[in-house]
């Protein structure tokens, strides 16, 4: 019996900090924020059930309908920007480049900075007064117009921008790995019957990569809804609610605007995105692991 | 684009594919540096030039005197004091919970892969899907037990938050990694007489040297450029420099010292940098290890 011949006492006292975190943390406050989220809690927590109430209130909130509606522009163009590059790069650099971890080192540095960091440093490239602009301008094309920073219908392109310049590279290093892991044959065999290198990458070595890249886009999925000091160093959320996002909208609300019970609605919300959006990925990749070692 | 042969010579001619490659990746290359170029000579250029508005020119001369203030000078506010408060405080901050969290994790994957107590496959589940909910919903609570306890707004206080939430992958990390570690291992050291301690201590932990390097740069990282907890739970007198950054440029009164403000920001990312340019492969071992098996 393998519980006598390895006595668990001691392993069982080894893992009890982190039950005690499960169970407190993960568990518990998860079911306080989202017991309070029925609640009419403003700035101290109240147990006065109003039901659906502060959900109702949430989804007629034009600061977070717009943050919701930036998070989805936000997200599909910096998870796709990330894939997209990340992809293209690592293929580049599959080409037996010289210099290759020069390039790798130039692509994958941004990622080692923190999001502030970023945030800070494009809001200064894109300064319309001091930045990009005036320096084009200065060189002699005086109707040059980047200015989106403080345009409200292009600000949230920003984001994506600098978002991508971060995270770009996580995707190069990852499907780089992935590209490694093709066999020289594969690659002979193809080259022999004359399919172009292109129609290679995209017929042979892409649907080999979908372990990658799935494992790379649930990454940067994660980091969208997560998505906070990005925006809070950049653009604060403005111009107007231009860059309003979830995370920021909850934030405000739990600890400046002190309404307790509609941040907990919101952080709600956000958890059952995270479930929408992680849980088919997981059953699919699980469903496709189950087939792969049934046909083995 | 002729041969690709993994052991035969680099191609030598020149073929349009080849300069369109290059030209590719220098061009992206030019799309990551900018924005490091453009730090380095604002910090050293005078207000004076700054406002000019030619970013991208070189600067005059070179003016370390906005790194000085940076460091010892810039202002929060009416607090005039750079962000080497913020630096000290990221570092008390990010040593223990580095520590605290990577011994921990070890000991979790350790006690899961080769000890398996009742209800290890739950607490593993439990705490795999709690490391994808978003840190929002825990946020609340987590400040109330935090004052009750009396941690709230102290150094403590944050290293038990990073610890808390780092769990998951550090976890993650060292049980995939004492998967991969053959039984026998673990079975000669039973038969030798070694408890769960001395097993730990003395195999499992000198033999998962690199996990612990790995781990402790990607927590390192992870935990110097967080802004989040470092927010909610320091207070106002232990912020860290990312919290401390972040009010020195937007929240200057007058006119903003952009020279000042980029010193600060590359001070900020110094040490992530530094990091990732000695540690190399050791870095993306870190960040694609978690990935994975997720």
């Amino acid at each position: 019996m393998p519980s006598t011949r390895r006595r668990p006492i001691a392993a069982t006292a080894a893992l009890a900090p982190t039950w005690v975190v499960v169970a407190v943390v993960y568990v518990g406050t998860m079911i306080w924020s989202i017991s309070m989220s029925f609640t009419d809690s403003t700035l101290f927590p109240s147990s006065n059930y109003v039901g659906f109430a502060q959900y109702a209130k949430l989804f007629t909130t034009p600061k977070w309908l717009a943050a919701l509606r930036n998070e989805v522009v936000f997200g599909t163009l910096y998870v796709s920007g990330c894939l997209v590059l990340g992809f293209l790069l690592a293929a580049a650099l599959d080409r037996r480049v010289r210099f290759e971890s020069v390039f790798r080192t130039i692509f994958l540095y941004p990622y080692a900075m923190s999001f502030v960091v970023t945030g800070l440093i494009w809001q200064w490239m894109l300064n319309p007064t001091l930045g990009i602009q005036a320096n084009v301008r200065a060189l002699g094309w005086d109707g040059f117009l980047f200015n989106w920073i403080v345009d409200r219908d292009m600000a949230i392109y920003t984001i994506v921008i600098a978002g991508i310049w971060q995270g770009a590279g996580l995707v190069m290093v990852m499907v780089l790995a992935g590209m490694r892991g093709i066999s020289a044959e594969q690659w002979k065999a193809a080259l022999i019957d004359g399919i172009p290198v292109w129609r290679i990458y995209a017929s042979i070595v892409l649907p080999q990569l979908r372990a990658s890249l799935t494992a790379a886009g649930m990454i940067l999925a994660m980091g969208v809804i997560k998505t906070y000091d990005l925006v809070v160093a950049m653009t604060g959320g403005g111009p107007g609610n231009a860059t309003e996002v979830p995370a920021k909208f909850i934030m405000d609300n739990l600890f400046q605007r002190q309404n307790l019970g509609l941040a907990a609605a919101g952080a709600t919300v956000l958890v059952l995105t995270v479930i929408v959006v992680v849980v088919p990925i997981r059953y699919a990749l699980h469903v496709r692991g189950a087939r792969r070692s049934a046909a083995q | 684009m002729t041969t690709v042969n993994p052991n035969g010579p680099r191609p030598a001619r020149i073929t349009a594919g080849r300069v369109g490659l290059y030209a590719f990746l220098l061009a992206v290359a030019l799309f990551f540096l900018v924005p490091l170029y453009v730090m380095l000579v604002t910090s050293v250029k005078t207000m004076s030039e700054i406002r000019q508005g030619q970013i991208f020119a070189l600067p005059a001369g070179l003016d370390w005197s906005t790194w000085q203030t940076a460091w010892s000078g810039a202002c929060m506010g009416l607090q005039c004091v750079g962000v080497r408060v913020g630096f000290w405080n990221s570092v008390r901050i990010t040593l223990p919970s580095v520590a605290l969290s990577v011994l921990l994790g070890a000991l979790n994957g350790y006690a899961l892969s080769f000890w398996r107590p009742k209800g290890s496959t739950l607490l593993f589940g439990v705490l795999m899907a709690g490391g994808l909910i978003p840190y929002q919903i825990f946020l609340y609570p987590l400040v109330r037990m935090m004052a009750v306890t009396g941690l709230y707004g102290s150094i403590t206080g944050v290293v038990v938050v990073h610890v808390i939430f780092g769990l998951p992958l550090v976890t993650l990390l060292f049980r995939n990694y004492f998967m991969g570690v053959p039984d026998e291992l673990y079975r000669a050291a039973r038969v030798d007489g070694a408890g769960f301690w001395r097993i730990f201590f003395e195999v499992m932990l000198p033999i998962s040297i690199p996990m612990v390097v790995v781990a402790s740069i990607f927590q390192f990282t992870g935990i110097w450029n967080d802004f989040l907890f470092s927010l909610v739970f320091a207070g106002t007198d232990n912020l860290p420099m990312t919290v401390q950054l972040n009010n020195i440029v937007n929240t200057t009164m007058g006119e903003r010292a952009y020279n000042v403000n980029m010193a600060a920001t590359i001070l900020t990312a110094l040490v992530p940098l530094a990091i990732y340019f000695l540690s190399g492969r050791w870095f993306v071992s870190g960040i694609t290890a978690g990935a994975v098996k997720g």
